[in-house]
């Protein structure tokens, strides 16, 4: 069956790397590169280890289809020298590799930094914490939070966490606070 | 005993007496766990007092006791090793300082794949911004501190009325049971019998409710409204369980206090009766004094001595089991039939049902938390009497959470306000502990201070129930470990080591406070080196 045949599809020697490089188990490999090639159209599928994934066609996958940061997941993952976030196999297993329930915290804080840092520049000052925001409360106008509101809201978080009170938060002040949360790993999680 | 001891109807004590072999295995009989079940391995009863059966030699009384106490001590690590690990992956319990922070970065869950039920998270994420706003505004408010004050003594004042009236109904009705015992079970309907069961499930069931209403005068903020509906719904179960334990002790007491000059006697025949028997069994001579000739007296017509052992692990049996059907019922009317009544009536009805009035039940995640770790309590003080009561337990657990699913998935909406419980993780952790502690203690008590029946039970013969160790260590170990042993019970050696634990916990209590203040410092410190700079 299409099970049986994908097996027979990725060289063991790289399925042994993969596992190597990734959290990921075996299984779970397996089920990605099946699901991964579905999303490549008939011709490609043969070389879907050099192929890259357009990230229109990602955010089909149902995982991320309601996520509200999938487009900062694709850029972050993506290796893409063009800059249109595509994704190749190996940046596709790189996600789930964090993404999965084996993955240390300190590496899943790690991307959630890079993910929530809209702008790139290796902090999260006032205008991330804004947009991390109105990603969070949704599309719709009236859920969106007042201007007041969220000036008091961003003023409280830098309170909390802005350990060095330089009005942005760095990795490590996210990592402090991130990692006493009971809930992080559990939430940071997708499943194939 | 199951496995290597004699088989059923082999000995008196594991037969059924004639007199009630003629309904024993009627259906309303075995509901109630008398007749058949009675003399079964469910009950502490059946097991014979023979210091080793089969031809492993097993040694089935010290073994019983020792199963017993060290199931009561794993399960005190265990919970242990829980609430330490929990705290330390708190982090030393920084329960609110990263309130909005938290909101923030960790509140989205990432397994959220279907775009309504994403819709459902962003707004209640939205909600909980708003609140945790408003909230942080308030709590630097003014109000008025007498009023409040007021209603919150009156609250505590109700509340603490409710309590005392269900433990005082629940004692009243176990009574009221022992009375209709005395007088013949056959006279009374199903009320009559069923009537303690009953009366703690339906003040399990409405007096929450009541709490509920109570704590709207109060007026604190809800998480810390939970937790005293928490509290209060945990004083009115225990309160409920140790009424019951004592109104039960006290009948046994009673019992052994007025019939004992009659039970002594009584016990006397019943001896001599069982020696005939013995005899009979082994064509040997019998004692002097007799001029019976030896008749093979069947095990079902020897008389049988009280057995107060197997009365309790009947009641705890009978509990669980009654607690288990309240549960379903519940769900089945509470949830199922009022989601139908919604669905369906909504169309016909002057005022939207769905919004409104009834609407889709809630799915109380606090309440079913409690649920469960008095259910856990009444397992543990129920199964020193009744073994096999946790087999029944894992059986009633794995079917009532097949049907909760079920009900979850059809008919529950989320809550509106959730207080996570892996916040108030050691919350939870600690009141079972304390449940545990409070459960034993029967337990305990009995197997120290009350005789055990002597017509039943792996114990019966010895004065008290501890003595089977004592038994095995004069038996079956070297003469120079009975000494040891001797001289380590000694209170004098133990009181000094009591003393010590006590001044260790003392000092390590202050280490761990002198901890957390250098952590406090040095964030300090740290703010300071930057503002410097």
């Amino acid at each position: 069956g299409a099970m049986g045949g994908s097996a027979s599809l990725i060289p063991r020697d790289l399925l042994g790397e993969y596992q190597e490089l990734t959290f990921l188990s075996k299984q779970e490999i397996l089920l990605a590169y099946k699901r991964f090639s579905e999303l490549l159209p008939k011709e490609e599928r043969e070389s879907a280890f050099s192929a890259r994934v357009p990230k229109s066609h990602i955010l089909t996958l149902p995982e991320l289809r309601a996520n509200p940061f999938q487009h900062r997941i694709c850029h972050v993952f993506s290796t893409s020298e063009t800059g249109d976030d595509s994704m190749s196999f190996e940046d596709f297993l790189d996600m789930l590799s964090v993404f999965s329930d084996s993955a240390t915290s300190d590496i899943k804080s790690y991307y959630a930094f890079r993910i929530f840092d809209f702008d790139d520049d290796g902090t999260l000052d006032r205008k991330d914490l804004e947009q991390l925001v109105n990603c969070l409360t949704g599309q719709g106008e009236e859920s969106r939070l007042s201007s007041a509101e969220m000036e008091q809201l961003i003023h409280n978080i830098l309170e909390e966490s802005d350990i060095d009170r330089d009005g942005t938060i760095n990795l490590s002040e996210f990592q402090h606070v991130v990692s006493r949360s009971p809930d992080f790993a559990s939430s940071f999680k997708i499943v194939l | 005993q199951a496995l290597m001891g004699k088989p059923y109807g082999s000995l008196p004590r594991k037969t059924v007496p004639r007199a009630e072999e003629a309904t024993a295995m009627n259906f309303a009989t075995l509901w109630d766990f008398s007749g058949f079940a009675q003399y079964s391995v469910l009950f502490y009863g059946y097991y014979n007092n023979q210091r080793t059966i089969g031809w492993l030699k097993f040694r089935m009384p010290l073994s019983y006791f020792l199963v017993g106490v060290g199931s009561i001590g794993y399960s005190f690590m265990i919970v242990t090793r829980t609430m330490a690990k929990n705290a330390n992956d708190d982090g030393g319990g920084d329960d609110t300082s990263f309130n909005f922070s938290w909101k923030m970065f960790t509140s989205w869950d990432y397994l959220i794949g279907n775009p309504e039920t994403a819709d459902n998270k962003f707004a209640s994420i939205t909600t909980s911004f708003k609140e945790a706003i408003v909230e942080e505004q308030e709590s630097r408010k003014e109000e008025n501190i007498h009023l409040t004050r007021f209603l919150r003594v009156l609250a505590n004042f109700l509340a603490l009325c409710t309590l005392a009236g269900s433990g005082y109904l629940i004692f009243f009705v176990v009574r009221r049971s022992q009375q209709f015992a005395l007088e013949g079970l056959e006279n009374y309907g199903w009320w009559e019998r069923n009537e303690v069961n009953t009366v703690m499930s339906l003040l399990g069931m409405f007096c929450p409710t009541l709490f509920d209403v109570i704590s709207s005068l109060e007026n604190y903020h809800p998480r810390i409204a939970l937790r005293w509906q928490l509290g209060r719904i945990f004083a009115l179960f225990l309160g409920n369980l140790y009424t019951f334990i004592i109104a039960l002790m006290d009948e046994i007491n009673l019992k052994a206090r007025y019939l004992l000059p009659f039970t002594l006697e009584e016990e006397k025949i019943v001896k001599y009766n069982m020696t005939i028997w013995e005899a009979s069994l082994y064509n040997g001579t019998i004692p002097e004094n007799s001029t019976a000739p030896p008749i093979h007296v069947d095990p079902a017509d020897v008389p049988r001595g009280p057995c107060w052992e197997t009365m309790v692990g009947q009641e705890f049996v009978r509990l669980t089991v009654s607690d288990m059907m309240t549960t379903y019922i519940t769900i089945l009317i509470g949830d199922f039939l009022r989601a139908v009544f919604v669905r369906f009536f909504n169309y016909c009805w002057c005022w939207d049902l769905e919004y409104g009035f009834p609407s889709y039940s809630e799915f109380d995640i606090s309440g079913n938390v409690l649920g469960l770790i008095f259910n856990q309590g009444m397992i543990w003080m129920g199964s020193f009497y009744a073994p096999c009561l946790p087999a029944i337990n894992v059986f009633r657990l794995h079917t009532s959470m097949y049907l909760q699913c079920w009900a979850v998935m059809c008919c529950n909406v989320p809550q509106e306000r959730v207080f996570k419980a892996s916040r108030s993780n050691n919350f939870y952790m600690a009141m079972l502990l304390f449940i545990l502690f409070l459960s034993t203690l029967p337990a305990v008590y009995t197997i120290v201070s009350i005789p055990p029946s002597f017509d039943c039970g792996p114990f019966s013969g010895k004065t008290r129930m501890y003595e089977v160790i004592s038994e095995t260590l004069e038996h079956d170990f070297p003469s120079w470990f009975g000494k040891v042993f001797g001289y380590a019970s000694n209170p004098g050696l133990i009181l000094p080591f009591i003393l010590l634990m006590v001044l260790s916990l003392y000092y390590l209590n202050a280490t761990s406070k002198s901890y957390k203040e250098a952590n406090l410092e040095l964030k300090k410190k740290l703010q300071s080196v930057r503002i410097k700079n």
